[in-house]
């Protein structure tokens, strides 16, 4: 049954994470148990928060909105509340997008999670226009090999009937006919 | 040794559900309370350390979130416990003990509304002979106070006293969740919640944290008039196989509380005892003479914030020797089930 | 470690305030740990799967049960596993009303400490019983074998009162 090749804990060095092996005063057969597979799961009613479902809710009307540090004027997204640079709570909220420039990518072989894309996909960042910060999704309508930094991009929408307050609302991105963003103008939001 | 104050501490009001907050916006108004409260920023902590546990939320790597409401630019020296944070003070005054800082920041928290915790409890226990069986902290709990009532070492009544003692002292706790209590007779006339518990045996269901401000020597005497030095601390932890413990003691906290140095005469304890069958055992460990004011906030029986409700205990004892109500206090606080692993902590006024 | 719902405050909960209503989504988190048993662990549960039960000698001579690698006094290395017995004596229970998905027991029924005849330690687990009132400290109790073996301590069912208390 459990043939499966098994790191036991005594091949460890000598000394370190050794276990005794114990005498057994009965027949314990031929497959000893070496594994368990325990799983536990755990449900929550989550709740996102008051900022947070105010970005969700937006997402439902395709519209992005962040909200402004009293500090700096730096506007995040997603909202959490608070600036994650000063600490201080964001009261303004500020619409930002829905254009945007990627700011890093990556061309992904490996799929992980019912949700990803066939492979070969590029997941990359894309920072809305007006946000300091980058929301993360996955490019589509152009060859991998075409993705760059600086690029930009708008997203593609569900169908309005298929709305809801997800981030799933987001299709993918796709480039527009607009000319890259220079790199050093995205230093800070690398 | 370095002299080691507590010179802030802010808790919010603890409710049975923050649903509409997430943990940032839960924990920002408290963290910006104790920095506030003696006019210090980000900028003037040298070390900031944190408690909380993601699987209370069901929130990966939370801490990394809640670190938003500090303000973590430039980038801090941080660190965090997944423990209560009486431990992340204990991290906190160790590393000002080090000399690599004069002041610290340490905060914790929990949300434990969304989830359901007496089952989320069971995931701390041993995964191999008791995870599998899912037993809820409540029955846990049922278990030691079952071994106290057959060793005749404490009764329904004394325990529902314990109740109504913590939760008559909580009108005075603007922070308390639960304030009041019906009499002892009331008290005992309630059905089991889990045979022996009751329902008032058990600590509420707490959204929460608790902030407090640390720091050493000079830099203490200049930010408050009347800090609460740290005259000592220490934890220690007894077996997590309950079958192999005895349940009617706590070794651990009689072993911490002598190395705190816990002797002499005390204005005021505050210990962290979830059931009320837990008091009796931290207070006999401690070996307090008579005459100390216990839990005159409540305790942990009137509100119970995982992983924040025994640095609250800290913080109270520190509050009453910064308004000069208390001259010398001790705070205990409790981690994992049943009494297992337990911090001691003996605060005094005076230079 | 608390009350629960039906607690002294079920206040709080939502307040949507001005900001429109709460958003709520269920959340389920799986951890599908895969764990190694070690030797002793691994003894332990395979005997489980054989419907015998193991100990193991601490430095003292007292039989621990279920068995620990080392001793839980000194810390010492242990070596002998030995056989304990299927029955055995309620030391601490507490009365579980509300069942929660995984218990062993999908009824109410005692949470209990339970010392196996030929160990002098306790082990947890629960005893399926009419009701509170049929189960005390003391209680002979006696192992029911799960129907299908994994090698697991769910392979022990649940205990059951053995014939009259002691």
């Amino acid at each position: 049954m459990s043939s499966e090749p098994d790191r036991s804990i005594s091949t460890m060095p000598d000394g370190l994470w050794t276990q005794p092996t114990p005498s057994v005063p009965v027949d314990l057969g031929d497959d000893p148990v070496r594994r368990q597979v325990v799983p536990a799961s755990m449900r929550y009613d989550y709740t996102p928060g008051l900022a947070t479902t105010r970005f969700l809710r937006g997402l439902a009307e395709k519209r992005f909105l962040g909200e402004r540090c009293p500090q700096t004027g730096d506007v995040y997204i997603p909202p959490r509340g608070v600036s994650p640079v000063s600490g201080l709570r964001t009261t303004e909220q500020v619409e930002v997008g829905p254009k945007a420039t990627i700011t890093s990518f990556c061309v992904v072989h490996i799929g992980f999670g019912v949700n990803a894309p066939p492979t070969p996909f590029v997941s990359a960042l894309f920072l809305p226009d007006g946000a300091a910060v980058s929301l993360y999704g996955t490019m589509g309508e152009v060859p991998h090999d075409q993705v760059r930094i600086g690029m930009r991009v708008e997203p593609v929408w569900v169908d309005d009937d298929q709305l809801t307050t997800s981030m799933e609302n987001i299709r993918y991105w796709r480039p527009i006919d607009e000319p890259d963003v220079p790199a050093e103008q995205l230093k800070g939001h690398m | 040794m370095r002299d080691v104050a507590i010179v802030s501490v802010a808790q919010g009001e603890h409710r049975r559900a923050a649903g509409e907050l997430n943990e940032v916006e839960m924990v920002e108004p408290i963290l910006r309370e104790a920095l506030d409260g003696v006019g210090v920023t980000i900028a003037d902590i040298d070390f900031t350390c944190s408690g909380s546990s993601d699987y209370l939320a069901g929130q990966a790597f939370s801490f990394v979130m809640t670190l938003d409401a500090v303000g973590a630019w430039p980038p801090i020296v941080e660190s965090h416990v997944e423990m209560d944070g009486a431990w992340a003070l204990y991290e906190a005054w160790l590393k000002i003990q080090t000399g690599a800082a004069d002041t610290a920041f340490v905060y914790s928290y929990s949300k434990a509304s969304p989830g359901d915790l007496p089952r989320v409890m069971s995931r701390m226990l041993d995964p191999y002979y008791v995870g599998p069986l899912w037993p809820d902290s409540i029955a846990y709990a049922g278990l030691q106070a079952r071994a106290m009532l057959d060793a005749g070492i404490t009764s329904e009544r004394r325990m529902a006293e314990v109740a109504y003692r913590n939760r008559e002292s909580a009108r005075s706790n603007p922070n308390a969740q639960v304030v009041g209590s019906p009499s002892v007779d009331e008290l005992l006339a309630a059905p089991m919640l889990s045979d022996p518990l009751r329902l008032h045996d058990c600590p509420p269901i707490s959204d929460g944290g608790v902030a407090v401000v640390l720091a050493a020597g000079d830099r203490a005497r200049d930010l408050v008039e009347r800090p609460a030095w740290i005259r000592g601390i220490d934890h220690r932890i007894d077996s997590h196989q309950i079958g192999a413990r005895d349940l009617t003691s706590a070794p651990s906290v009689a072993l911490a509380a002598q190395h705190a140095g816990v002797d002499g005469a005390f204005d005021v304890a505050e210990v962290h005892a979830p059931f009320t069958h837990q008091e009796q055992l931290v207070l006999d460990g401690l070996g307090l003479a008579d005459g100390v004011d216990v839990n005159p906030s409540g305790g942990a029986l009137a509100a119970n914030p995982m992983m924040a409700a025994g640095l609250i205990r800290l913080g109270e004892v520190a509050n009453r020797i910064m308004d000069g109500s208390a001259g010398r206090g001790v705070a205990h606080a409790t981690a994992g089930h049943l009494l297992q692993q337990n911090l001691v902590c003996v605060l005094e006024g005076g230079e | 470690m608390a009350a629960d719902d039906d607690g002294p405050d079920t206040a709080g909960g939502a307040s949507g305030g001005g900001d429109g209503d709460l958003l709520r989504a269920p959340l389920v988190i799986e951890y599908p740990f895969n764990r190694t048993t070690g030797p002793v662990v691994g003894a332990f549960v395979t005997a489980l799967r054989n419907r015998t039960v193991l100990g193991i000698r601490a430095a003292d001579g007292r039989v621990v049960c279920p068995p620990v690698e080392y001793d839980p006094q000194t810390g010492a290395p242990l070596h002998e596993l030995v056989e304990v017995s299927d029955t055995g004596t309620i030391t601490s229970w507490s009365w579980v009303d509300r069942i929660r998905e995984g218990q062993p027991v999908q009824s109410p029924h005692a949470l209990a400490l339970i010392r196996l005849d030929g160990a002098d330690t306790a082990m947890l687990h629960v005893v399926d019983a009419p009701g509170p009132e049929a189960v005390s400290t003391g209680a002979r109790v006696r192992i029911r074998w799960a129907d299908e073996p994994t090698g697991a301590i769910t392979d022990i069912a649940c205990f059951e009162l053995d014939g009259g208390a002691s």
